[in-house]
């Protein structure tokens, strides 16, 4: 079974990146845009896998290791931030909380 | 096609039968067995000691109207029970329960008696059970009820409370098996190379199961075990008095069913990998490993036998005894655990 | 193997970003993460594809299901206009979608254009206590730093999300 060139992780590791993007761009639901903010730290965590297994070290992994939990950290306080606007203004669209008075 | 090839394809088909009638021997093993401890006889008349049962039961509840409410997502009412069971058989895909078998010599050289032998297999059993909680708790929210929903996710909140503990102590285990305590430590997570380093004795008389190196480490693990797998004393969620059924209230027939050997294959999984870690898997006196499947059997039906005892005789934990139990009692425990287990192999190195 | 996994990651996380329901949208990303697992399986690193599952799969996305469940999450902008699809309304969503797409061109013209500049080398697989011991050494400040860091993002959760004027 051949593997597949690193250049096809890479290009997926970008096309899933983009995709990611255009999710925070375009939705406009705060718990949709938290999500494409993982689906962009999992193309990064592919890239970085991918590149450790070019240079036949364990470096990738460690540093997804770090980015894991990071993406953990950030996601629970996002989270815990999302409720609490959801409970002053009862709607998850980030255009609903335009003015900086609370 | 080779007969090796042959051989695992017929062996992996063997595991999923296996875990079907297992989940059924289930059913009626603890309806007799609750009956003995409550001085009644239970299900005697449908076969030979009403060994039958569990398949009259699946045919009465065939034949039963399959109910959806109209209320309920259809896609994720329909799909909750099927990743309650995919996980709970999934899990048994990496645990071993016989050692090298050459199936009285038809095949060239042995095969383990295991689906798949992966370097992580402790992993990969944890990473298994914690996505059935998704089932649940997809049950729960698509039957657009409160009980489900209550229950779904107060059943789901005390699986992953409850995971923690279950990890600790694997990972106690795990440095066990690669310490001085092994018979040949490996630096490998693979089942197979830890039950291999339970194999011989100590002193000619204790076998060298891991139980004797961490009883607390295997209480733990039991403990969170029955936990995971919402039984009691742990199954609040689906406690028939408090919650009406919890998760499962608005399903019937076939989903229902789904539910229950899900449940009931994850109790056969959780005993089997409490048997293959601490217990030795299939080593034991008197008969050579090709048959040692017997012992293993033997060791699986005891800890069964403990968990179907333990239902019912314990009364239930309330719900918030048992996070509370479960957050500060046995995480704790299972955290001194590791690090005691950790300082031991350090000296004993 | 590679091209079914791929096409799994892909198509679930376009559907993560198109679909309104934001339930279906985290199973979705549920099972872009299962392909992902499996990439990485494929890339030798099995101990990472684990990881992913027990972390990723198995509790963030929980806490998001949680979040998702508790809040009763709307579908989406009910003071906007319904009919039309979020990524075909104008002003600056379609912006931000077409410059996605030109990102994605861009990338891809970059990455073919340096082709061959690197191959999968012959490393060996590492293993589980290879990690383990770079974590410990080269990474354990790192490591460490990590370990305040989980605590101070639960502190901070479990403040963020208290009921004002509840002690």
């Amino acid at each position: 079974m051949t593997s597949a060139p690193l250049e096809y992780y890479l290009m997926l590791s970008a096309v899933l990146f983009c995709i990611g993007t255009a999710g925070v761009f375009v939705r406009r639901n705060l718990i949709t845009i938290l999500l494409s903010i993982e689906i962009m730290l999992n193309a990064v965590n592919l890239a970085f896998v991918a590149f450790g297994r070019m240079h036949g070290r364990a470096d990738g992994q460690i540093i997804v290791f770090f980015v894991m939990t990071v993406a953990a950290a950030e996601a629970a306080v996002g989270l815990a931030i999302i409720i609490s606007l959801f409970r002053h203004r009862e709607s998850l669209n980030p255009d609903s909380f335009t003015e900086l008075k609370w | 096609m080779t007969p090796l090839l042959f051989a695992q394809i017929v062996l992996t088909l063997f595991v999923f039968i296996a875990l079907l009638h297992s989940a059924a021997g289930m059913v009626w093993f603890e309806r007799r067995l609750a009956a003995l401890l409550q001085q009644r006889f239970g299900p005697t008349r449908v076969g030979w000691q009403g060994l039958l049962q569990p398949f009259a039961d699946v045919i009465k509840l065939m034949f039963k109207e399959e109910l959806r409410p109209k209320a309920a997502d259809a896609l994720l009412f329909a799909l909750a029970p099927v990743i309650s069971a995919t996980c709970a058989f999934a899990a048994f895909a990496v645990v071993p329960f016989g050692g090298t078998t050459t199936l009285l010599g038809l095949l060239p050289e042995g095969i383990r008696l295991q689906v798949a032998d992966v370097n992580v297999a402790i992993l990969v059993v944890f990473a298994i059970s914690s996505m059935s909680v998704y089932g649940i708790v997809l049950a729960g929210w698509s039957s657009n009820s409160k009980y489900s929903l209550l229950g779904g996710l107060r059943s789901s909140a005390q699986m992953i409370s409850y995971e923690l503990s279950y990890g600790m102590a694997l990972a106690s285990v795990l440095l066990v098996a690669t310490s001085a305590a092994s018979a040949t430590p490996v630096d490998s997570m693979s089942l197979t190379s830890i039950v291999n380093g339970q194999d011989g004795t100590w002193l000619h008389v204790i076998p060298r199961w891991f139980i004797f190196v961490q009883p607390i480490g295997f209480l733990i693990f039991l403990t969170a075990g029955i936990a995971e797998t919402n039984r009691a004393p742990f199954d609040f969620p689906e406690a028939e008095q408090e919650l009406v059924a919890g998760y499962h209230t608005e399903y019937s027939s076939m989903s229902f069913a789904m539910f229950f050997l899900a449940e009931y294959v994850n109790m056969v999984t959780v005993s089997a990998v409490a048997a293959d870690l601490f217990l030795g898997g299939w080593h034991g006196p008197l008969l050579p490993e090709s048959l040692g499947w017997i012992w293993f059997l033997l060791k699986v039906g005891a800890l069964l036998f403990f968990y179907v005892w333990m239902r019912w005789t314990l009364p239930r934990y309330r719900y918030d005894q048992l996070m509370a139990f479960g957050w500060k009692v046995l995480l704790p425990l299972s955290v001194v655990n590791l690090l005691a287990t950790a300082a031991g192999v350090l000296y004993f190195q | 193997m590679f091209y079914a996994f791929a096409a799994v990651a892909v198509i679930a996380s376009l559907l993560v970003i198109a679909q309104r329901n934001p339930i279906y949208s985290v199973l979705l990303l549920i099972a872009s993460f299962g392909a992902l697992s499996g990439l990485y399986v494929l890339l030798e690193a099995p101990f990472v594809a684990v990881i992913q599952i027990i972390v990723y799969a198995g509790a963030i996305m929980v806490l998001f299901l949680f979040v998702v469940m508790l809040l009763n999450a709307p579908h989406e902008d009910t003071d906007f206009d319904e009919r039309t699809h979020p990524l075909l309304r104008p002003g600056p969503m379609r912006l931000g979608g077409l410059l996605a797409v030109a990102l994605v061109l861009e990338l891809i013209w970059a990455l073919s254009v340096g082709a061959g500049a690197g191959r999968f080398g012959i490393g060996a697989a590492t293993s589980v206590a290879a990690i383990g011991r770079m974590l410990f050494t080269d990474y354990a400040f790192a490591f460490e730093v990590t370990s305040v860091l989980i605590l101070v993002a639960m502190v901070g959760a479990v403040v963020l999300a208290r009921k004002e004027g509840a002690r």
